[in-house]
């Protein structure tokens, strides 16, 4: 027997679960792709985005020079050797260049890492154009083994006109459990 | 309505109840006993600080302390006693029966104590309990954390469960079930701002939810959201929990705001000022709570813009909350009042809530944010707004209403004295870590520097007396029950106007079976 009233409240409540289920896939599955989006649209954060650039056109401005600063940081417990092989280059805008970093396995273990970029000033990150870069993947290193790790980019002919400096910073992460979890999710999925 | 008028017998009584007031009565014993039990963590906090260096604890344990110090009071006492206060009184209040969906309240309170035991249990795991700050900041509660935080992430689901099947209680309850002729421009002022609390809880637990699912895939299932190394960002999950976080705070001291606003009227014997606009003020900070949650973390490299845009917003916040002292203030004002223990209180909070406000005022310029960020500045600021704020205005409550819910009186010479001791015990507690903050004293940190020396040793003293009060508190509370003096009149305070002083003195256990008549 149920009463207009026992309706209203179903109604009432069924609607009150379903902004339940919206707000939390708002804060699973939108938020954190807007806040990318918006990282990245607004150029805040200094993230370069992750992805591989192809030349559109190969002009060179060769008025112009840039300083680009190589930085290298091992995040906490990372205990790898990891440093560029330069320090610093002048470039034109438009023109590809190549420098590398240097890392070593310190450990008597295999071990997987990923480097994560940070630019300062952050404006010019969506300048910075990586053609190839070892960020761009999980790097392995079997036990003491070392390696040079290339990076090529152009600094795009657009970039603001006051920016004379851009620095470049990597930070190496151990990610070698994280590699483990995801190889053995994927292994479990199949 | 069948012949069953009286509560059923022995312990199946609480565990089957569907009763509002049965329910209500076990929120507030469950909250209660958290109280105690977080107090007591919060005593380990300032008896290690009595003095710089370490003496009691080691610093992995106190950080342990200071996270479930905040985890157990905001969600296990404060939260649990407002719903049981809602439960209690909302359906005496708006004429109805009992709660709209009473199985599902059962449920609601029955998920708490299964939840704070598994939150507590984790103290005794190998690695210790939660030690990330009740905030749980990733990479902190992600990669650095303790293996028991898988354990923290289901008591943090499972209390999530609880309050959103509550609020959606009492929104059901609030708009389906007032009595003919109460529109909602009638209704108590306790109840318009639990049902704008209801809303936000609504709206944000699940996105606390959203926050501790994602930090669970983190650390089992290999994904990334907040770690840079997979190209996650640490920063969105301050982002995500202080989008959730903002809010919650509201949710606190919103329906604190409903219970000053009974007491207020009740002891000056005048009807609450500008209820229209405490109306509109209380549904303007619930709007404004969504858009500042970043004021919590301007130190982690916003645009100016962003900083400048939550700046303004946070002062925003300051002028609804004015209008609300202001009327509290105005109703006071030429009435003729008296001051029983519940005015005491509610007075107390009004004075004491607005310090709070002054201090988060200060801490809301972004540039002078840079120097109080994470200091005792800030505890001493949130402790005035949560403490003062919420926990007064919780005592006021349960000395205003015991009598109906007893049928006895409280003693009020013990009441008075539990009033004083606490206002002196907080306030030595709390106003001198405004100085010891604003001069560097850093947050969640066993140890301290000796300039800090004298002021923590007055905080210590002041918290030990607080705490002692509480204890009273529980004695006044427990003898009211056995020796309390009987109370028959239906409205035991003159000034009550309120429905809940038009049925009999203690309360039956159904009222309002059919619904009253309003002018």
């Amino acid at each position: 027997m149920a009463t207009q009233a026992d309706k209203n409240i179903k109604v009432l409540s069924v609607k009150l679960a379903g902004l339940v289920v919206v707000m939390f896939a708002f804060a699973m599955w939108v938020m954190p792709p807007l806040y990318n989006a918006l990282c990245e649209a607004l150029g805040i954060n200094g993230k370069t985005n992750g992805q591989q650039y192809t030349v559109v056109d190969s002009q060179i401005d060769t008025n112009r020079i840039v300083k680009v600063q190589f930085v290298a940081q091992n995040n906490e417990m990372m205990p790898w050797e990891f440093a560029p092989n330069t320090s610093q280059i002048e470039v034109h805008p438009g023109e590809s260049n190549q420098v590398t970093y240097y890392a070593k396995n310190t450990q008597d273990k295999f071990m997987v890492s990923q480097a994560i970029p940070s630019i300062v000033p952050s404006r010019a990150a969506e300048y910075f154009h990586k053609t190839e870069c070892f960020c761009f993947n999980q790097q392995p290193l079997a036990a003491g083994k070392n390696a040079d790790l290339a990076l090529q980019f152009i600094i795009d002919r657009d970039l603001p006109k006051d920016i004379h400096v851009i620095t470049l910073s990597y930070t190496i992460f151990d990610v070698t459990e994280m590699a483990a979890k995801q190889d053995s999710v994927a292994a479990s999925s199949k | 309505m069948g012949a069953h008028h009286g509560p059923a017998k022995g312990l199946t009584r609480w565990l089957f109840t569907t009763n509002h007031k049965d329910i209500g009565t076990m929120y507030l014993w469950f909250s209660f006993a958290m109280f105690l039990l977080g107090g007591s963590f919060a005593m380990i906090i300032r008896a290690e600080l009595f003095q710089p260096g370490l003496q009691i604890v080691q610093p992995e344990f106190f950080n342990q302390m200071t996270t479930m110090h905040g985890l157990v009071m905001v969600f296990g006492a404060i939260m649990p006693a407002f719903v049981g206060l809602a439960n209690w009184m909302i359906p005496m209040m708006i004429g109805a029966p009992d709660m709209a969906l009473p199985r599902m309240n059962n449920w609601s309170f029955w998920i708490l104590p299964p939840t704070f035991l598994l939150l507590a249990s984790t103290l005794f795991m190998d690695g210790g309990g939660p030690n990330f700050g009740w905030t749980f900041y990733a990479p902190l509660s992600t990669t650095y954390a303790p293996p028991s935080v898988t354990f923290f992430i289901f008591a943090v689901h499972a209390m999530g469960i609880s309050s959103i099947m509550g609020s959606i209680n009492i929104i059901a309850t609030v708009v389906n079930m007032r009595a003919p002729g109460m529109t909602y421009m009638k209704m108590p002022m306790f109840v318009w701002t639990w049902l704008i609390t209801a809303f936000l809880l609504v709206a944000v637990m699940p996105v606390l939810a959203g926050a501790v699912t994602m930090m669970l895939m983190d650390i089992h299932f290999g994904t990334s959201f907040f770690s840079a190394a997979g190209g996650g960002d640490p920063v969105l999950f301050q982002h995500v929990f202080w989008f959730f976080g903002h809010p919650e705070v509201y949710i606190i001291i919103l329906p604190a705001f409903g219970v000053v606003s009974e007491v207020i009227p009740t002891f000056s014997r005048k009807p609450l000022f500008g209820y229209d606009s405490m109306v509109y003020a209380t549904s303007s900070i619930a709007f404004l709570s969504f858009i500042v949650w970043a004021h919590h973390m301007y130190t982690v490299g916003m645009p100016i813009a962003g900083e400048l845009f939550f700046m303004y917003a946070t002062m925003l916040i300051a002028v609804p909350t004015a209008a609300k002292v202001f009327n509290w203030i105005t109703t006071m004002f030429k009435g003729s009042i008296t001051l029983e223990t519940p005015m005491l209180f509610a007075i107390a909070k009004v004075f004491l809530f607005t310090v709070g406000g002054f201090s988060g005022l200060m801490l809301a310029i972004a540039p002078a944010d840079f120097q109080y960020h994470d200091s005792y500045f800030v505890v001493a600021h949130f402790h005035y707004t949560m403490v003062a704020g919420a926990i007064f205005a919780l005592s006021s409550a349960v000395y205003y209403w015991i009598p109906k819910w007893t049928g006895k009186m409280y003693n009020e010479t013990m009441g008075k004295t539990h009033f004083w001791i606490s206002f002196i015990g907080f306030n030595l507690t709390f106003f001198p870590q405004h100085f010891v903050g604003l001069a560097g004293m850093p947050r969640r940190i066993p140890d301290y520097n000796l300039m800090f020396a004298d002021f923590n040793m007055m905080s210590s003293i002041g918290a030990f007396i607080y705490g002692a009060s509480q204890l009273l508190f529980l004695f006044n509370i427990v003898r009211t029950i056995t020796h309390g003096k009987p109370v028959s009149d239906p409205k035991v305070w003159e000034g009550g106007t309120t429905l809940e002083w038009t049925v009999p003195t203690p309360a039956p256990y159904h009222t309002f079976t059919t619904p009253p008549q309003l002018k």
